[in-house]
């Protein structure tokens, strides 16, 4: 293989590399591919069709898109927040807004649903105003959005750090109004950063599975994920229904991998177009 | 002004209502009936069997993604060569794939009706629902952390000190411990806290290829979920608690990383 780099040590680190991922990853998920298309294509049909199946990715798509709207709203208001307020505990905030990446999602479940539960601290208040919150869809969009946060944030801070506060203020001195400032100045800088986190929480949380199963009560056909399917399928050994489902899973995965990566690619192509 | 209380406001109670208010329910449950009912939950057998497993399999997973994160990044860091940008979406997999996913392709792979499980009846090893199953899965969904830490480190750092030890006949692996490696150790260390947390965290694959049975192939995330199911709240919410206290060790440690290499640079 051609390859450009003076240093010794290619041949092993790429070996190992390219070895670790095809034993770990590439094989095992092909596989996964494999296995389903060996399945007969009438069988196949319907185990992804059937109508709890359907019913699993209408809830899991309807609440991680809700889930990745909030998000998209509040993060980067939190995100601006914490970059350009200071006030007393903001670094303290900042490092808050890990959590989700480091509790585990168990953890997250069981917490979110003691507090959304119709007992909880905030169920019981939301429930009197009629809004039911744990075993509803909207318990499983609280979930996402919490899974989701730092995904959006995370991803707008850096944006939001390289957006120099001069030209907000050159802009104003030249005497464009504040809806101009953030129409033309902050919404083109920002847009790029906020539609990657946005795609990266909607991916976290169409396979997301811990943090859900807890607080969405698992009712087949209304607040049933599709990663719950799959599992209550292996458990009830059924193999082919959880590899076909499995397939669907994956294959969304995958498409959203690739539109991520193509949204990173656009942007970093045009910080390099205004730098230059 | 007005415009400031605002957004500190709307990003407080946000953030309360989301991330701050569960954490104290965690703790508020878990001390319900008192300190004692507490600490004789921590005390469990299956409890602390389950402690035993969840750090075994992170003392596996963390030294893998060690090894694995410091060859890739040495490969994508160091070398041109063609498919790259392929191979480093490809170390996002991970990530990308849901964890219940994760846990089916090994069960596929290495269960009784899969691709391996004639030589798995065969040579007698367990994987699925036994203890190797859980550490595969484990490091499945936490090798990356090092790798990702590291790759736009030292692209980022460059390679000229590596090149300059080459010129005054430093061999490979001299290169390694004693130029590459101090330039990256707050990279790998930043790595190992994600890694860990991760490890000692995940829920979903190591759920699916557990097959739980208790006091065997229970982590402490598992534990959790079977007395929460068992409706035996104050020792699952204890337990749990356990996991939060790693959390926020993680944070702060991943803070406190944070802060010292911005102040060194």
């Amino acid at each position: 293989m051609k390859r450009v780099g003076v240093l010794p040590g290619f041949g092993l680190t790429f070996g190992f590399t390219v070895l670790w991922l095809s034993a770990l990853v590439l094989i095992p998920l092909s596989l996964l591919f494999f296995r389903a298309a060996s399945l007969n294509l009438r069988e196949f049909l319907d185990v992804v069709l059937d109508p709890r199946a359907v019913a699993s990715y209408r809830v899991t798509l309807f609440c991680s898109l809700a889930a990745a709207i909030v998000n998209a709203i509040a993060g980067p208001i939190v995100a601006w927040t914490l970059i350009r307020v200071h006030f007393p505990g903001r670094k303290l905030l900042d490092a808050v807004v890990d959590l989700p990446f480091a509790l585990p999602t168990a953890v997250s479940g069981i917490a979110l649903t003691a507090v959304y539960a119709k007992n909880g601290i905030l169920g019981s208040k939301l429930a009197a105003i009629g809004i039911p919150v744990a075993f509803t869809p909207l318990g499983i969009i609280v979930a996402l959005t919490f899974i989701g946060l730092p995904f959006v944030v995370r991803t707008m801070q850096p944006a939001i750090e390289d957006l120099d506060p001069t030209v907000e203020e050159a802009a104003s001195i030249l005497g464009a109004s504040k809806w101009q400032i953030f129409r033309r100045i902050i919404v083109p800088a920002l847009l790029p950063s906020l539609l990657t986190g946005f795609a990266l929480a909607f991916a976290r949380a169409l396979g997301e599975y811990g943090s859900v199963i807890f607080i969405s009560g698992n009712m087949p056909l209304k607040t049933e994920v599709t990663a719950l399917l799959i599992v209550t399928k292996l458990e009830q050994f059924d193999y082919a229904g959880a590899t076909a489902i499995g397939a669907v899973q994956l294959a969304a995965s995958f498409v959203l991998l690739f539109a991520i990566n193509g949204l990173q690619w656009w942007s970093a192509r045009r910080t390099e177009g205004t730098n230059a | 002004m007005m415009k400031k209380a605002l957004l500190i406001g709307f990003t407080v109670l946000f953030l309360g209502v989301f991330l701050v208010i569960p954490l104290g329910a965690v703790l508020a449950e878990a001390f319900r009936k008192g300190a004692g009912a507490y600490f004789a939950a921590l005390q469990d057998r299956e409890a602390l069997s389950a402690i035993g497993l969840t750090l075994l399999c992170t003392a596996i997973a963390v030294p893998a993604s060690v090894i694995f994160g410091v060859a890739a990044a040495w490969a994508v860091a160091r070398f041109r060569f063609p498919g790259k940008s392929l191979l480093v979406t490809f170390i996002d997999l991970p990530f990308a794939v849901s964890p219940v996913v994760a846990g089916l392709v090994l069960v596929l792979l290495f269960g009784m009706q899969g691709a391996l499980g004639p030589l798995m009846i065969k040579s007698g090893i367990r994987v699925v629902f036994a203890i190797p199953g859980i550490i595969l899965a484990t490091i499945f969904v936490s090798f990356p952390f090092v790798a990702r830490e590291l790759i736009p480190l030292m692209q980022e750092q460059g390679d000229e000190e590596e090149q300059a030890a080459m010129l005054l006949g430093a061999s490979g692996w001299q290169i390694f411990w004693r130029v590459t490696v101090p330039k990256i150790r707050w990279g790998i260390l930043y790595g190992v806290i994600l890694c860990s947390a991760r490890a000692m965290g995940e829920f979903g694959a190591v759920s699916v290829v557990s097959g739980h049975i208790r006091g065997k192939t229970n982590t402490v995330p598992l534990h959790v979920e079977i007395l929460y199911n068992e409706y035996n709240f104050v020792a699952a919410f204890a337990v749990a608690s356990l996991l939060v206290l790693v959390a926020l060790g993680t944070l702060a440690a991943k803070s406190a990383l944070e802060w010292k290499v911005r102040n060194e640079h």
